[in-house]
């Protein structure tokens, strides 16, 4: 069974996040630690275990973006994906969630394969939208934010558990589909040295949009400028005795923040 | 009618529209100064629910109802409302961000070739285009969105719009149109429960309290448990506490958990970490106990407290309980 696994690179949570000086609608990519989305891991971690379980098949992770995202696909193929073909090209660089999920549709339309996985949502922009658009313009059936599942031993169906308020919706959904990953559907393993040894000889294929029969047009949703946050306000550092501190914080919430 | 602002109703699955429809309402009803209407996919719509639509301002409810509904699915849901789209031609369409909501509204719009702006914090119009803005890169920038054409396509951060009014003297028009509903390849085999709590559900709370490495072990959140119950709070933890094992992943607040907004945010033995920040940060009241003078989350704190929180946490509750009882 064919897997492909959609996976975006992102700055670190850690990293300090700076507008560009240049451009108000960018960040400044300067000094950025770059990973893989960490949601996308769950979704690779995914995709290795179920090839591991049926001890057949193939994953493949694919990526959108500049020549830096080669790293994030070497660290996908480091912990085990078969190869890795990267949607690189300038046209791109604007994609908004539609135009990636096109972009991701066309390479998965060539591909073929019985599931595709992806992360909830990536932490950079946190729009959660790609996996619902790829399967829309697949015109596949899709579950998001998934806690468990199970394909079947024909892998014809996958039963999946989809995470809503107040509880788990459980699904039999006939294949190929897209799937999303939310935490807590598994817990993604490090590469080994023989992984990341073994990943540098692995392909990565570019992908242009001529290879996919694509014209990518303009996006639907544009950037018109990054801000920065507000400042809050100065907080304040109640001392004293814990019970005469707490008499404080009661009444400050109710008197001056009308918080309670 | 056409060019009118779109508000999908979520529900609480017993025919009743969640709260959070107020503030979806109320924010269409400050954009587009005029027409404003509901649409209700659900297996069963109640005059009550209608009726609460109207008085939060919606002028028309589409109610959508069929047993196909229930529960959620994306193939069912979206070409019964874009075939809607395609006949009335809305100029925006709204809903709150929800799990259900995230994904059919995305669904949505890749199907109208539509710009998605999904979990906006704010709204306005320059001129004639709407401009949404949404945190970004873990909520240290706020990226302003604009969309290429209509129909505008958003979701809304729940806590963060001032709701409507409830007005009784104001009543929704109501319309019921047929669409065809599409046989879903996906079949629901079961729901299960989540084990109830008692307490609010962490996005929609208007108070969260929040325990983090500090509470040093899962049975400590009882005295958490026991404040929520005072002031009808949620509980949330944060990272480390969820990876220790403290608590379900469901209630881990912060970029890889929850994001909330409430009125009122109480973090207890939380140190403040950039991912447990970009789930809060957008909360009203922020309140911080630590023992960690140093502690990043009095960074952003309205209020704080340097102590420990075992004694701190029961007295507050004593506190509280003195000022809600009076």
């Amino acid at each position: 069974m064919k897997i492909v696994v959609a996976v975006k690179q992102v700055p670190d949570t850690a990293t300090q996040v700076k507008i560009s000086g240049a451009d108000p609608k960018a960040i400044d990519t300067a000094g950025i630690t770059w990973i893989v989305s960490p949601y996308d891991e769950f979704a690779i971690e995914e995709a290795l275990r179920i090839k591991e379980k049926r001890g057949q098949g193939e994953v493949v992770a694919v990526s959108l973006g500049p020549d830096r995202v080669k790293e994030a696909l070497r660290s996908a193929l480091a912990m085990g994906c078969d190869r890795a073909i990267h949607l690189n090209d300038p046209a791109w660089a604007n994609a908004d969630t539609l135009a990636t999920a096109q972009a991701l549709a066309a390479v998965i339309k060539q591909e073929q394969p019985a599931l595709v996985l992806c992360g909830r949502q990536a932490i950079d922009d946190d729009m959660g939208a790609v996996g619902a658009q790829l399967a829309e313009v697949l015109d596949w059936p899709c579950a998001s934010w998934i806690m468990d599942e199970a394909v079947d031993a024909d892998a014809k169906t996958v039963r999946v558990g989809r995470q809503v308020e107040g509880g788990l919706e459980v699904f039999d959904i006939p294949l190929p589909a897209v799937l999303s990953a939310q935490k807590g559907l598994n817990e993604p393993r490090y590469p080994t040295l023989k992984g990341i040894m073994g990943a540098k000889k692995k392909e990565i294929k570019d992908v242009k949009p001529g290879d996919l029969g694509l014209t990518p047009g303009a996006p639907q949703l544009m950037v018109k400028k990054l801000e920065a946050l507000p400042a809050r306000p100065p907080g304040r550092i109640i001392q004293g005795e814990v019970k005469d501190a707490v008499k404080e914080l009661v009444r400050a919430l109710r008197e001056d923040a009308k918080a309670i | 009618m056409a060019n009118a602002y779109w508000c999908i109703v979520e529900d609480d699955r017993k025919g009743a529209p969640k709260k959070v429809m107020s503030e979806v309402l109320g924010e269409a009803g400050r954009l587009a100064g005029g027409t404003v209407e509901a649409v209700w996919l659900t297996d069963k719509a109640t005059d009550d629910g209608i009726k609460q639509l109207g008085a939060w301002g919606a002028s028309k409810v589409w109610v959508l109802e069929n047993a196909a509904f229930a529960p959620y699915i994306g193939e069912v849901w979206v070409p019964a409302l874009a075939e809607l789209v395609a006949k009335e031609s809305p100029k925006a369409i709204f809903a709150p961000v929800t799990s259900r909501m995230r994904e059919f509204v995305a669904r949505l719009a890749a199907r109208l070739g539509a710009g998605l702006s999904a979990d906006s914090v704010g709204f306005a119009m320059e001129g004639d285009a709407l401009v949404a803005t949404r945190p970004v890169y873990a909520g240290k920038v706020l990226a302003k969105m604009t969309w290429a054409k209509t129909p505008w396509i958003a979701t809304m951060r729940p806590n963060v719009f001032k709701p409507a009014e409830a007005s009784v003297a104001k009543s929704a028009q109501v319309e019921k149109p047929s669409v065809k509903i599409p046989t879903p390849r996906m079949k629901l085999v079961e729901r299960r429960e989540e084990v109830s709590t008692g307490l609010p559900e962490l996005t929609e709370a208007e108070t969260v309290i929040s325990g983090g490495r500090g509470m040093k072990g899962p049975e400590n959140y009882v005295i958490l448990e026991k404040m929520a119950a005072v002031i009808g709070a949620a509980v949330g933890a944060s990272r480390a506490a969820v990876d220790a094992g403290w608590r379900p992943h469901r209630f881990q607040i912060g970029q890889t958990g929850r994001t909330i907004s409430p009125k009122l945010y109480l973090g207890f033995g939380v140190s403040g970490a950039i991912q447990h920040l970009a789930g809060m940060r957008t909360s009203k009241v922020i309140v911080a106990v630590n023992k960690d003078p140093e502690a990043p989350i009095f960074k952003i704190a309205d209020y704080g407290i340097v102590g420990d929180l075992f004694e701190v946490v029961p007295a507050l509750t004593d506190e509280f309980k003195k000022l809600l009882e009076k």
